[in-house]
């Protein structure tokens, strides 16, 4: 039997890729270990190596294909006394999954949360950016990943106090490759690797951001944080109360967090509700390119120090970023992100795209969702929200996150206690289960927030 | 020295009244360490951090001992208007950068701090002081490495008084010669005596030198005493009256230089008069951070953050 070489899986989000080249021909005799090809992730380029020995009987993907989904059958594969010539091209170009024993479940490489990001562009052009953007302007599509990087390399330029720290961040180009490019530019004293040593570096950087540099302290994911969390909330969060106003911490600690794809329980947390329960601390979690681009440039111009939440399943998604010389956020502002006069939907970062999606389940039902990006979690806008709830008179939050203590809960205790009269329904929180994540795809599956428990939690405070 | 001494004095008497709360931790016996080592400084480009026990070492660096005495007393003119208190305590202005309550946070924080110097280039220096209970918490080795890596200016100064808290040096390091804590990172480590203020300025010299011809840090243990509990609450039963007492006689700080100034020619008078006028110094700044008014209590949430969102 031939063997099908499969388009692989190269890191937990990956999804497609590009076939850039290929290292081998048909007729080819590979053995183990031998390169066949270089594959494009939009984070690296790694190489495709042969498993099985045998002859290359078919390349069924040229080389320069972008956008191969993985598991496609990129090549066939002759064993010893095959003859290469005989084996046909498989018909087969999609997605093969012989164990899946239900048909409906989705392909276990992939999460539910990472299936529900929803299309930027079928939302009407009015609500794809920041209200503030003048009519007219010229837009790109950027990835969230280039727009942090634009917004630090835009920064970086204006301001020589400006640098950026952290593992892999400078030769390595960033673990999840943020930090793309600026070492070529800016050089090795301003993009700086450091050990792996976050407790450490934390400090350094808070250290260096009282001294009046403005530090971007990278950490591979806010997992890594906790080995930190002391210098963020004792040493940045509280100085500047601590010396009655004199010793300021601007400094922006970002990184990757909340769950990716199936990295169990240790790499999968949303942190958001810990950082934004410290007064001292500004908090943001951006959801489109434009947010994480505008709010970026915003926390590092800020003299107080930031929590700056990104999540890596939406670093490779494309939205619309105005070509601005100049284009940022202010922080505290949330975003009405689809206008609607049902139900209320307030979450943020990932929990946008997952309300989007529920909200066209919904307009399918006749509920029309407003739906509010928080987009700053501390400070809270909470004039947004309320102005929100006046509107529907029902609220649904949605949290990538366990709902105990969580941003979902700060809501609803604010509608209770602000909005009381505007709600004719209890305020529903849609979270992660209370559970460590699992590793399990169907178990991860049902631990993650997905549109449809949002579209039955909007059905409820809607009494339908 | 002397006026570090009365002012602890006059803490301690003042915690006991009730003037002072928290956490008060004082300085008395140490302080030949912050005086030796930071009259060495160059008051305009050096800085120095350190932990929680830190009146000592803001009257080193010519504080006004009434804005302490103040933020002591949680008033408004205190040096952090009456916000940080005791442990937390500033004057960026000065180049103190704390006065931190976590048990070696400064150090990294230190290391941060001499970071931006060698980024701008100023020449500058950072003192960084940790105790030897500090000396076992894992970020001090975090920076270490990093300090060293980079090559930062840095001095990492030890104050060994012999205990944390409770708990002796013998009790709590696996290496108790704490001046080898920094060779398994290429760091060099002197041992001074602490009771000595003239070893302690001669150390500050040969390390400063060190650190500003470019050859990263140096770390110093400083072998010193305190006579007072760990804090105010502390009763200091792990150790004798007698081990207390024999230090106080054998070495004290201030009596050894009242010796050397003796030999010197320094009359008893002379030194009568410093005493005085050091005394009313003393209680001029208690009169102060008794009578001065506590902070308005429309200063509660002023400072949280400095910009407006």
């Amino acid at each position: 039997m031939p063997i099908e070489l499969k388009m692989p899986a190269l890191s937990p989000t990956m999804e497609e890729g590009t076939l850039a080249k290929w290292l081998v021909k048909e007729g080819d005799e590979v053995s183990a270990g031998d390169i066949m090809a270089e594959i494009e992730t939009d984070k690296a380029t790694m190489e495709f190596e042969a498993v099985d020995e045998g002859t290359i009987a078919k390349i069924l993907v040229p080389e320069g294909t972008d956008e191969v989904k993985v598991g496609t059958v990129i090549a066939m594969l002759a064993e010893e006394g095959e003859d290469a010539a005989d084996i046909e091209a498989s018909p087969q170009t999609s997605k093969d999954e012989p164990a899946e024993s239900q048909p409906d479940d989705p392909p276990p490489a992939k999460t539910a949360a990472a299936n529900t990001i929803a299309k930027e562009d079928s939302k009407p052009a009015s609500l794809r950016v920041d209200p503030d953007v003048p009519e007219g302007t010229e837009m790109a599509k950027l990835t969230v990943r280039e727009a942090l990087r634009d917004a630090m390399a835009e920064e970086m330029r204006a301001d020589e106090r400006v640098f950026v720290m952290g593992e892999e961040v400078a030769e390595y180009q960033g673990a999840y490759k943020v930090t793309q490019g600026l070492l070529e530019e800016f050089g090795g004293r301003r993009v700086i690797d450091t050990p792996i040593t976050e407790y450490g570096f934390a400090g350094i950087g808070t250290g260096a951001a009282m001294a009046g540099l403005r530090p971007i302290v990278e950490f591979m994911t806010f997992n890594f944080a906790m080995q930190a969390i002391d210098h963020i909330i004792n040493s940045a969060g509280k100085t500047n109360y601590m010396s009655g106003g004199q010793m300021r911490c601007p400094i922006v600690f970002r990184g990757p967090n909340g769950a990716a794809s199936r990295v169990g329980a240790q790499h999968s947390q949303n942190y958001a509700p810990w950082y934004a329960q410290i007064p001292g601390l500004v908090v943001i979690a951006p959801y489109s390119a434009a947010d994480a681009k505008g709010l970026l440039k915003s926390a590092i111009r800020s003299m107080d120090p930031v929590v700056f939440l990104e999540n890596e399943l939406l670093y490779g998604h494309s939205f619309e970023v105005p070509v601005l010389d100049d284009y940022s956020i202010p922080i505290g502002s949330a975003r009405r992100v689809r206008e609607g006069a049902d139900v209320s939907i307030v979450t943020y970062s990932i929990g946008v795209g997952i309300a989007l999606e529920a909200a066209e389940k919904l307009a399918g039902e006749g509920i029309e969702a407003d739906i509010i990006d928080l987009r700053t979690l501390r400070p809270l806008d909470k004039a947004a929200v309320l102005e929100s709830l006046k509107r529907t008179n029902r609220m649904v939050v949605v949290e990538e996150g366990w709902a105990t203590c969580s941003i979902a809960s700060e809501i609803a205790a604010i509608c209770m206690e602000e909005g009381f009269d505007d709600l004719d329904a209890p305020v529903m929180r849609v979270t992660n289960e209370d559970v460590p994540m699992p590793y399990a795809a169907n178990l991860e599956k049902l631990a993650l927030v997905n549109s449809d428990k949002v579209v039955g939690a909007a059905k409820a405070v809607c009494y339908r | 020295m002397l006026l570090i001494r009365r002012f602890e004095e006059k803490a301690g008497q003042l915690y006991g009244l009730g003037l002072i709360g928290g956490f008060c931790h004082l300085y008395i016996g140490q302080e030949a360490v912050a005086v030796g080592l930071q009259s060495a400084l160059d008051g305009d480009k050096d800085k120095v951090i350190t932990g929680y026990r830190d009146h000592g070492h803001m009257l080193a660096y010519g504080l006004d001992p009434k804005v302490i005495m103040a933020e002591l007393t949680g008033r408004a003119a205190g040096i952090a208007q009456g916000k940080g208190g005791s442990m937390h305590m500033f004057s960026v202005e000065k180049g103190f950068y704390g006065g931190h309550g976590i048990v070696g946070a400064q150090v990294p924080l230190g290391a941060g701090l001499a970071f931006a110097q060698k980024y701008n280039d100023d020449g500058g220096v950072t003192l960084a002081y940790f105790g030897d209970g500090a000396a076992n918490q894992g970020q001090v080795y975090e920076a270490f490495n990093m300090a060293e890596l980079w090559k930062l200016p840095i001095i990492f100064v030890i104050e060994n008084n012999q205990y944390a808290m409770g708990t002796s040096v013998n009790r709590s390091s696996a290496e108790d010669q704490l001046y080898r804590r920094g060779e398994s990172f290429r760091i060099p480590g002197l041992q001074v005596n602490g009771m000595d203020v003239l070893e302690v300025r001669g150390a500050a010299t040969v390390a400063l030198d060190w650190v500003r011809a470019g050859k990263g840090p140096i770390l110093l243990e400083l072998k010193t005493y305190r006579y007072r509990g760990h804090s105010m609450s502390d009763p200091a039963k792990y150790r004798s009256r007698e081990e207390v007492q024999s230090v106080r006689e054998k070495s004290d700080p201030i009596e050894g230089v009242k010796k050397d100034l003796e030999a010197a020619g320094i009359s008893e008078d002379e030194m009568k008069a410093i005493d005085k006028e050091i005394k009313a110094i003393i209680g001029e700044a208690a009169d102060f951070a008794e009578s001065s008014p506590e902070p308005d209590p429309d200063e509660l949430y002023t400072d949280v953050l400095v910009e407006q969102y």
